[in-house]
């Protein structure tokens, strides 16, 4: 398996859709490479961080500004 | 920015609403508004269409609050809501262009190697994304992705649909949307790779 095949599989390998005979290539190659395998990492690291970015239910996704609020409620009375 | 009021009791906020009263309404917006706009920022990429799809959804909500079933909590009942309205904009939004996802990619060599040495990413990552400036710059990345790229990502990464749902509401074949979500995640690793370098440094 060369690294470009590997970055090919990396989603599969991730969430452990990858058949088990592709999966030992898979893990016999990163075993070895030290690039694919650094790769591998930040291509975890990316989705978590994507994750935690974007959690709705964190302090700083909070606020509304006020005039969509008022916006809002304007809309509605007009209904 | 108004700071958000907690809502203690929902049962009765939805018994009040039900109700019509003025007050309650304004509450609700308050209290769900910024988490609504922060999930509709991230599919329709505008906080113009932003806006415009939290009121629209304000809007289905209220109408429909007699459908209303207490089983549900109130915020996953609105986050449905403001979810489809997110995806009726994009559906009914002029398509721009398809922006190139291409230079985004990792390059390989003719013998199949990477071109690139990736350099390590040291600090754990629950620990950058303590910053508020990492958060930050993580959610501007995500913008940055070509829109067809970047609200697969959304769908599958952060908003959890499965890949079968996420093709249907999309209107992508299921190969297509796993495509575009390796490409996604693989663009946003390129895009965070300057910044996260340089955290560990």
């Amino acid at each position: 398996m060369k690294c470009q095949e590997l970055a090919e599989f990396l989603m599969d390998y991730v969430s452990g859709d990858l058949p088990i005979e592709s999966r030992t290539h898979f893990e016999f190659h990163l075993s070895k490479c030290k690039n694919c395998h650094q790769y591998l990492v930040q291509y975890e690291v990316t989705i978590k961080a994507g994750k935690i970015a974007c959690d709705e239910m964190s302090d700083e996704m909070r606020d509304i500004p006020d005039d969509l609020v008022k916006a809002v409620l304007a809309a509605r009375t007009k209904v | 920015m108004a700071s958000a009021t907690p809502v203690d009791d929902e049962a009765a906020l939805i018994a009040q609403l039900r109700a019509g009263d003025e007050a309650a309404y304004e509450q609700v917006v308050r209290a769900y508004g910024g988490r609504l706009l922060a999930v509709a920022r991230r599919i329709v990429g505008t906080e113009e269409d932003a806006r415009d799809v939290v009121q629209d959804a304000f809007l289905n909500a209220f109408k429909s609050f007699a459908r209303f079933e207490g089983t549900a909590k109130l915020s996953t009942w609105l986050h449905r809501i403001v979810v489809n309205a997110a995806l009726m904009k994009l559906r009914t939004r002029k398509r721009k262009p398809e922006q190139s996802i291409e230079s985004m990619l990792p390059s390989f060599l003719d013998d199949g190697h990477h071109e690139e040495r990736f350099q390590s990413w040291d600090e754990p990552v629950d620990k950058v994304m303590e910053r508020k400036e990492a958060r930050e710059l993580v959610r501007q990345q995500i913008d940055a992705l070509p829109e067809g790229y970047r609200t697969v990502l959304v769908l599958r990464d952060i908003e959890g649909l499965d890949t079968e749902e996420t093709a249907k509401v999309l209107g992508l074949s299921v190969n297509a949307t796993k495509i575009r979500l390796h490409r996604a995640r693989q663009a946003l690793r390129t895009l965070l790779a300057p910044h996260f370098r340089s955290a560990a440094s």
